[in-house]
């Protein structure tokens, strides 16, 4: 495939601080609406986490890639096409229940990968890592006791959580899907194969889902294009254009 | 935002008394209140609403209709008579500095 070194560990950072950015910024879209008072703000908190690991890794991107691009070069002025982030995280808020649906999905795996990165042979890789994972098993333990809490509630909630399940499971296969620059990382021990994650995860999912009585979906199809670049869903243009228009508006702009 | 109109019905969570030992801090203090489905989850929204600038390092929290309080109108005869005998209050001899915290 002909990646250079640090083109590869380029994109996997890009790939790192693209879920974080895109997660962050669709959480921090319910700042004001979420149901209660203090969902409210316990989201405005997973969100400010997930912008503090994106500047990390995405200002040591701009670093790897040595053209001068800052994080908010990165953040602000890419277009859909160069955005490296899973298509799980990009998906709507549509309602409380997907926007808990999605971040539990995410936080498991986000979490086993972050486990794996903080033993990263680059140690500014496991530096950052490091920091990230403290946070994380937080959103993790709080994701999966909302889950349960109402997967196992009211009728109510059971069905709005496994309709959120349903729509949300087919996004979950690209999170461990595996490439060439994976595998390129992998070989240097800066990162763990995704691939190799999926039978803990499986086991935790199985795990919480059980105990939230909702029926894990046996279809394996997995909708894929997102950490590759090749193919966003149309969501993902939207968002941009809510959390860029500034940048883009006033070039430079600063407060 | 919402895919289904909401109900009618909407009962509260109830309220939990939200009280953090500070960094320093030798007890718990009173912070505020919250609403939370469980005490689990009151624990962790206080984490959130209440913690968030690194005040605490450990939390309680107390169902608040399991608070019992004193009634404002007994306020006389409950602590006037107190008003009177300063000799209650340990001001009439010096603390060493190095004693420490009481």
């Amino acid at each position: 495939m002909g990646v250079g070194s640090d083109e590869a560990l380029f994109q996997s950072l890009l790939r790192l601080g693209d879920n974080t950015l895109v997660l962050g910024h669709r959480l921090s879209e319910w700042c004001g609406h979420a149901p209660a008072l203090e969902e409210d703000i316990a989201l405005a908190n997973t969100a400010l986490d997930l912008m503090g690991q994106t500047r990390h890794w995405l200002s040591l991107a701009g670093e790897i890639e040595g053209k001068g691009r800052s994080e908010d070069d990165l953040a602000m002025l890419r277009d859909v096409w160069d955005f490296r982030n899973v298509l799980l995280v990009e998906q709507p808020n549509r309602d409380y229940g997907h926007t808990l649906m999605r971040q539990f999905l995410f936080d498991h795996f986000h979490l086993l990968m972050l486990r794996g990165l903080s033993e990263s042979s680059e140690a500014r890789v496991a530096e950052i890592a490091i920091k990230s994972v403290k946070e994380v098993t937080y959103h993790a333990e709080r994701s999966a006791e909302l889950i349960i809490a109402l997967g196992d509630g009211t009728d109510e909630s059971h069905r709005r959580m496994q309709d959120a399940l349903d729509w949300l499971f087919p996004y979950v296969g690209e999170m461990f899907e595996t490439d060439a620059i994976d595998t390129e990382i992998a070989a240097k021990g800066i990162a763990p194969l995704p691939a190799d994650l999926r039978p803990a995860f499986d086991a935790q999912l199985g795990a919480i889902l059980d105990e939230a009585t909702l029926t894990m979906p046996s279809d394996a199809f997995a909708h894929k294009g997102g950490r590759t670049g090749f193919r966003h869903t149309e969501h993902l243009g939207h968002m941009l254009a809510s959390m860029q228009w500034l940048q883009r508006a006033y070039p430079g702009a600063q407060w | 935002m919402g895919m289904d109109a909401p109900t009618n019905e909407k009962p509260e969570w109830p309220l939990w008394e939200v009280f953090i030992r500070g960094q320093h801090g030798m007890s718990h203090r009173h912070f505020g209140s919250l609403h939370a489905p469980n005490a689990e989850m009151a624990i962790k929204a206080a984490r959130d609403v209440y913690t968030r600038r690194k005040e605490g390092v450990s939390i309680w929290v107390v169902p608040a209709n399991e608070i019992t309080a004193s009634s404002p109108s007994d306020k006389g005869p409950l602590y006037e008579p107190a008003e009177d005998k300063v000799y209650r209050h340990p001001s009439f001899y010096k603390i060493p500095d190095d004693i420490g915290a009481m």
